[in-house]
């Protein structure tokens, strides 16, 4: 009794786990340009590329023109150049990823403009110094940039999202723009007066802007909380702030990394005029300090960039430097200690040897070159990839219907058995999709409805067998325990040989094969706990209610 | 109690000449067929330019996008209704002299996105999907289809090897064989575009079919443990009687999980779908028909020795040498 008590409470406790990594959410389906998501109710499984639309790219380092030098370093120059614009491509859950050292897979769910994400992906990337808004400039002209937007009529508030007033392409206003006017003005055009860092906590009616900034650590570093961002953005790309935004400063924003689980953005003041940029810079290399046992990166400029640097930096000792690549300030800036010519070191104090090599890969990056070749592409069109699913969807149900049927007919009584147990080979398919994270493809869905077929298979052997020890004048209850364990050498033989199959097409299989391969293996294991386990729970649960040897049908 | 084939007594051994007739009345004219015909491989494969496109105008015919396509020299596309009247499908594969040119594959995709649009109209045509290959990335999946296939197989050989002595394992791999050469003649028949998915199908088929063939042997090989292994002959059609109604159930679930992707699934799956089917039937009827007599065919050439008898079983049984019966 104890024995069937505690398979019906696994039972339970993996019907209850699989419903709920199958539970509906939302699910933000596409950011805009204006930072706008439109979420949508899902499912619990990812859906692929080819089901939900989509583009996927193949790309791999450009050697047509002559071998590149150091093929496996431009390989990672060009992911970290497109992984620091995966903002750019307005989707949610975009996917970049190295396969092996020769390419980069880059699937961005729900896109379908091909020519705007080849530009972001093909784009060579930019890199600059820039010196953070020392004067604090910005911070003394909150008061009137407040007092315009509010002028305006413009009003925001905290947490909500009313970037769509922003209209256009906010993104590319705000960091996109390196060839300015401002940049040309002298950075003490405003009289800078001293002035107490505005907070978060700001709530009065005219902090229309500064209501959303916290201070940072130096002059010119604010933050804001994630789920302002789209708001900010909006209210920056305004002509009423740009207006009002001192002459010289420019507004860049920074990586989330740098505050990691703190949902705060780092957003920047900084002089509008870099004060070199990448094509100057000749190497990066991250050093171990072996004295101080701290992380360094050690850069090489060009001599023309060696000299533009030397008067730059003399003029800024103990002025904070902000990396900017593409538009985005990376890391948190360092300080200019001395006057740097062509050799400089970035001392990352006791962070790890890993975000020394980071750093070092984005100066890179911006420095040399990395010239991308697509060497793929598809895309599906969303609403091809609902048709898909809805094809899928009435195949599947056809098939269920037509093998429920069958094993009814077929078994009668303990064909209800089998019924239950596809059910639960069913929920569990697709609750282990669901919780391992699992992508269903369109083959994904064709094997699924193929295994709805195949999954009876490990029942009809068991009932099989046990309709034969029957015949042969056992008591149910033996024949039963007999039959589960004769049937089981053929069911798993059967079950490996899938397994190596479906083992083999992993390995091999890109994209929409990998995701059959993935149902397959989660399908057989759903097919064996199902069919093995669950049904012979009911048997055993059956047997022990009804005493007659008679009833029993099969 | 409703039982198909219960107690079935049929001499499937006996039909051994006609299923061995018919399995190569099938399959070597079909694969010669090739030789007229080359494989309809999918641009996935030989890298070029895929299109999917829907039209809202049941006016435009292949003719009109045709026309179109040429306008823009590409005339050398296929163009061919894909499902519906009103979906075309426009491949475009790469010829051997642009070997190496990578973007060639995204330019033709850009040019027929524009040709169609340009003389259709924006709102009357809707590529609902595309594909640019380059050279390498179909090369590689060339290769790597073929090798999952091959490796497949050959993994699946240990397994068995392990598992079964190797007699047996033998005539589930000739049967596998003759699987995979049978499908590979129906899609020569039928002219089915080998994509990704059919390679994926032809690769299941393997794993189906031996699975098929695993379940009637695994009954064989019960069967030696308390019959004579001189009976051989006796016991296998004992062996694929009992099993029949399995046989018969699990291909008959399956099919109808297969026929309901042909009939229901879309045409993106239809190739697939009906590769899959038929792969269901051949390893049906090899594991019948072929497995089980060649199985026989191998015994009586190198006859083994039974439990009762001499030699063990290579899963490991017991020798017991007490002299007595040989194949």
């Amino acid at each position: 009794m104890s024995t069937i008590r505690n398979r019906l409470l696994l039972i339970v406790f993996l019907v209850l786990w699989t419903g709920w990594s199958l539970r509906p959410r939302d699910v933000v389906v596409a950011t805009a340009d204006d930072g706008t998501d439109s979420t949508e109710t899902q499912w619990g499984i990812k859906l692929g590329l080819d089901l939900q639309g989509g583009m996927h790219l193949a790309v791999e380092i450009d050697q047509s023109g002559g071998p590149v030098s150091n093929p496996e370093d431009a390989l990672n120059r060009a992911e970290t150049v497109i992984r620091s614009r995966i903002d750019e491509f307005g989707v949610a859950e975009p996917l970049i990823q190295k396969m092996g050292t020769e390419r980069i897979i880059i699937e961005l769910p729900g896109v379908r403009d091909r020519d705007r994400a080849k530009e972001i992906v093909e784009r060579s990337a930019f890199l600059e110094f820039r010196i953070t808004d020392m004067q604090e400039q910005f911070a003394s002209a909150l008061p009137s940039i407040d007092a315009a937007l509010a002028r305006a009529g413009i009003s925001a508030s905290v947490q909500g999202s009313e970037g769509a007033e922003a209209g256009g392409s906010a993104l590319q206003q705000l960091l996109g723009s390196t060839d300015d006017s401002l940049s040309e003005q002298g950075a003490d055009s405003v009289s800078a007066q001293a002035q107490t860092e505005p907070s978060g906590e700001v709530e009065t009616s005219g902090s229309v802007f500064s209501q959303f900034l916290a201070g940072g650590s130096m002059q010119g570093q604010f933050f804001v909380r994630e789920v302002d961002q789209a708001t900010v953005e909006g209210l920056i790309a305004t002509p009423e702030f740009q207006r009002a935004l001192p002459r010289g400063i420019q507004m860049f924003w920074g990586d989330a990394e740098l505050t990691p689980g703190s949902a705060l953005i780092p957003l920047y003041a900084l002089e509008g005029r870099p004060i070199i940029t990448g094509d100057q810079l000749s190497d990066a290399q991250a050093q171990l300090d072996q004295l101080y046992n701290s992380a360094v990166v050690n850069f090489t400029l060009t001599r023309a960039g060696g000299r533009i640097f030397a008067r730059e930096t003399a003029e800024n000792v103990n002025n904070f430097m902000a990396i900017v690549l593409d538009g985005k300030v990376k890391g948190q800036p360092p300080v200019i200690r001395s006057q740097i010519r062509r050799n400089g070191q970035i001392e990352l104090g006791n962070a790890s040897i890993q975000d020394a090599q980071d750093l070092a890969l984005i100066l890179r990056a911006g420095a040399l070159p990395a010239p991308i070749v697509i060497v793929e592409e598809r895309t599906v069109g969303a609403s091809l990839g609902e048709d898909s699913i809805r094809q899928g969807m009435n195949a599947g149900i056809f098939a269920v219907v037509s093998v429920v049927a069958i094993v009814l007919l077929y078994y009668r009584v303990s064909g209800i058995l089998a019924v239950i147990g596809l059910g639960f080979y069913v929920l569990f398919t697709l609750g282990g999709l669901a919780s391992f994270g699992a992508t269903l493809t369109l083959p994904g869905l064709a094997g699924f409805v193929l295994s709805l077929g195949l999954a009876v298979d490990a029942n009809v052997l068991i009932f099989e067998r046990i309709r034969e020890e029957l015949k042969q004048n056992r008591s149910p209850r033996l024949a039963v325990e007999r039959g589960y364990q004769h049937a089981m050498p053929a069911i798993v033989d059967g079950n490996v040989t899938t397994m190596i199959t479906a083992a083999f097409l992993f390995q091999f299989g890109t994209g929409p094969v990998k995701g059959f391969a993935v149902t397959l293996i989660i399908g057989i294991v759903a097919s064996l706990l199902s069919a093995v386990f669950i049904t012979k729970t009911f048997f055993l649960v059956w047997l022990q209610r009804r005493n007659a040897a008679t009833e029993f049908s099969i | 109690m409703f039982r198909f084939f219960d107690e079935a007594s049929y001499d499937f051994l006996g039909m051994k000449k006609k299923a061995f007739v018919i399995a190569f009345a099938f399959m070597v004219p079909g694969l010669l067929f090739f030789l007229v015909r080359p494989v309809n491989l999918s641009i996935e494969f030989t890298g070029g330019t895929f299109a999917e496109v829907r039209s809202s105008d049941p006016n435009i015919t292949t003719e009109d996008v045709r026309n179109a396509l040429n306008a823009v020299g590409l005339g050398g596309a296929e163009i061919s209704l894909f499902g519906a009247e009103t979906e075309f499908a426009i491949r475009a594969r790469l010829e051997s002299s642009e070997e190496g040119a990578e973007e060639t594959t995204q330019q033709t995709a850009d040019a027929i996105e524009r040709a169609l649009t340009d003389s259709f109209g924006q709102d009357v045509v809707e590529i609902v999907r595309t594909e640019a290959i380059g050279p390498k990335v179909g090369g590689e999946l060339r290769q790597k289809a073929l090798l999952a296939i091959l490796l497949g197989f050959l993994a699946i050989f240990i397994y068995l090897s392990m598992r079964m002595e190797w007699r047996f394992a033998i005539a589930a791999v000739a049967a596998t064989i003759h699987d995979i050469l049978s499908s590979w003649a129906l899609v020569s028949y039928l002219n089915i575009e080998v994509s990704l998915a059919v390679a994926t199908a032809l690769l299941f088929i393997v794993g189906y079919s031996v699975n098929d063939t695993i379940v009637t042997f695994d009954r064989v090989r019960e069967n030696l443990h308390r019959f004579k292994r001189n009976d051989l002959y006796q016991l296998l059609n004992k062996s694929i009687n009992e099993t029949l109604p399995r046989t018969v159930l699990t291909s008959g679930t399956t099919i109808v999980a297969t026929l309901a992707l042909v009939f229901l699934g879309g045409e993106v799956l239809r190739g697939f779908a009906l590769v899959m089917t038929f792969g269901v039937i051949t390893g049906t009827f090899s594991s019948i028909f072929i497995a089980s007599p060649l199985l026989h065919t191998v015994e009586q050439r190198w006859p083994g020795r039974d439990v009762h008898g001499v030699k063990a079983m290579a899963d490991g049984t017991t020798v017991v040498r007490t002299g007595g019966a040989e194949g």
